[in-house]
């Protein structure tokens, strides 16, 4: 195990050292220590390798990650594992808003609540929270899967493109053109999958489904209401 | 930008220490607000009769006991006045509002930062840092704080448009955001008889507050009423004597954060200002949803009840 005390050696050696690491490098388990709430804390990893970070995080921890398995034990701030490209990221307390933001791959596991935003431009990740979400979560989904153990707040899913979302609990309400959806046996595969994968303890059959009405692609003048 | 950050000690073991505690949050928000700083400081409640008005001036030479020997004589009052570098505290036991109408006549110069039966605000232009020494407040021992760090968007860089401004006895608002309706809000306040010191955004938000607390409404009915009435972006925190409350808008894009442990809760606009804290490794920490006021205080604290309209009926 190797560990990068981030007080003592500041922000930027801590993710120069995790982003610089060499191809086929033995060092692939890493201990971040006193975070801080600091910002950008292991941005831009593109290698396979596990990073436990100890302790709360701020804005953009894990953002742009490929291949690496992130973990925070603690709290993360605002646009938590924004643009991920592929690997993991779970945190263990809640998230700020923003969480998977614009993600193209990877899995995203949050275990207590994500705030307002969660998944927004979402292209392929996938997202799993273990408590609640906010609102305007999955605005604008592209692709990928957002499950919400708990409920969700007001205009889930609005705008939403191709993403598949999965609530357990209540929405407060539904965005423009997302409509709820028939949870087919594909469907209920794939969400049981998601939750062993993310370790969730969530019965697959308790979940409704939500996604596009596909009727707001395109701007058109004739439903300018629903916008 | 601007940042502001508030903490209420549940462990009255770590009263002593409330300054020393709150620096490092103020500080840690230099970044997001690095051309002024203020604070709201809830300590030494006056006497029964007594009130205690924060003053400032401009020049930091300026001769207060002379305007506190004026003032007394004038009022027929008790009237001690201890300087802190550009500000002043009066404790008086003359009226409330006699005061007031006295500094304007005789004293237009000074400023009346707010008042109350033990809030204090001291603020500044300046690094937060700086600000912070000035006024010596990393000795102050205290319940409860809030502070701000400016960087100005909607105004002049002056000591008047910094933050915390006074809502009445005892409150205060510290605001990250900025208001879109604010000119037209504030003629209509002025025609409902406030009067103003600045072209800033958020002096129209405390203002717009300490008309609708005057008016007989509690204060949790004050900031779900701003909810409807003020348009734009803005996370409040608002100081009273017994805490503090925190209220976001309904789109909360701006941002904020909540911890707690047994032996405070503490809020700020981003996480680092609160790392600092004894405890806030095992701290719970959550993003205070949209539109909900939150609020923390001793057992006095009631933000559901209408507060006293002046301080000196609350004594």
């Amino acid at each position: 195990m190797n560990t990068l005390d981030l007080q003592a050696l500041g922000l930027r050696a801590v993710n120069s050292t995790l982003q610089d690491l060499e191809d086929g490098s033995n060092k692939t388990a890493w201990t971040v220590t006193n975070p801080m709430g600091q910002h950008a804390i292991a941005c831009g990893l593109d290698k396979p390798m596990s990073v436990d970070i100890l302790g709360h995080v701020g804005f953009y921890c894990g953002g742009m990650n490929k291949e690496a398995d992130i973990t925070v034990h603690g709290h993360a701030g605002v646009g938590l594992a924004e643009n991920m490209m592929s690997g993991s990221v779970r945190v263990t307390g809640n998230a700020s808003q923003s969480a998977g933001a614009t993600g193209h791959g990877g899995l995203l596991v949050i275990e207590g609540d994500a705030s307002s935003r969660c998944g927004i431009s979402m292209k392929g990740i996938d997202i799993v929270v273990g408590g609640s979400v906010g609102h305007m979560s999955g605005f604008m989904a592209q692709l990928g899967h957002l499950v919400v153990c708990g409920d969700a707040g007001d205009a889930l899913g609005d705008s939403i493109y191709e993403a598949k979302l999965y609530v357990a609990g209540s929405v407060d309400s539904l965005g423009a053109d997302c409509i709820e959806k028939e949870m087919t046996p594909e469907h209920l595969a794939t969400l049981t999958n998601l939750l062993q994968r993310s370790g969730m303890d969530a019965d697959p059959k308790s979940f409704k489904r939500y996604g596009s009405a596909r009727q707001l692609y395109h701007f058109d003048i004739d439903k300018a209401d629903a916008y | 930008m601007c940042g502001i950050v508030g903490l209420y000690l549940k462990n009255e073991a770590l009263y002593p220490e409330l300054g020393r505690l709150f620096k490092p949050m103020l500080v840690e928000m230099t970044s997001r607000g690095p051309d002024s700083a203020g604070v709201a400081l809830y300590r030494d409640p006056v006497a029964a009769g007594e009130l205690k008005f924060s003053l400032a001036h401009d020049d930091p030479e300026h001769d207060w006991t002379t305007l506190a020997n004026d003032l007394g004589k004038a009022l027929n009052a008790n009237a001690n006045i201890t300087q802190r570098d550009t500000h002043a505290l009066l404790i008086t036991n003359a009226d409330e509002a006699a005061v007031g109408h006295w500094l304007a006549e005789k004293a237009p110069d000074v400023r009346l930062v707010g008042s109350g039966l033990s809030v204090e605000i001291y603020k500044e232009t300046g690094l937060p840092e700086d600000v912070y020494s000035r006024f010596d407040l990393e000795s102050a021992a205290g319940r409860h704080m809030i502070g701000h760090t400016r960087m100005a968007t909607e105004s002049a860089v002056t000591t008047a448009g910094s933050h915390p401004f006074a809502t009445g006895a005892d409150l205060c608002l510290v605001h990250n955001g900025s208001l879109s309706n604010h000119n037209r809000l504030r003629e209509e306040l002025i025609r409902q008889g406030v009067s103003f010191s600045s072209e800033n955004d958020s002096e129209v938000a405390a203002a717009y507050l300490t008309w609708k607390l005057r008016n007989g409404v509690s204060l949790k009915q004050a900031l779900e009423d701003a909810l409807d009435d003020l348009d734009g972006f803005f996370t409040f925190c608002v100081g009273t004597s017994d805490g503090f409350a925190v209220v976001r808008d309904p789109i909360a894009c701006k941002h904020a954060v909540l911890a707690e442990t047994d032996d405070w809760v503490a809020m700020a606009t981003e996480f680092r200002a609160i790392a600092t804290l004894p405890g806030s490794d095992n701290a719970e920490i959550w993003e205070p949803k949209p539109a909900t006021v939150y609020s923390w205080g001793s057992g006095d604290m009631n933000i559901d009840t209408p507060v006293a309209q002046v301080a000196g009926s609350a004594a």
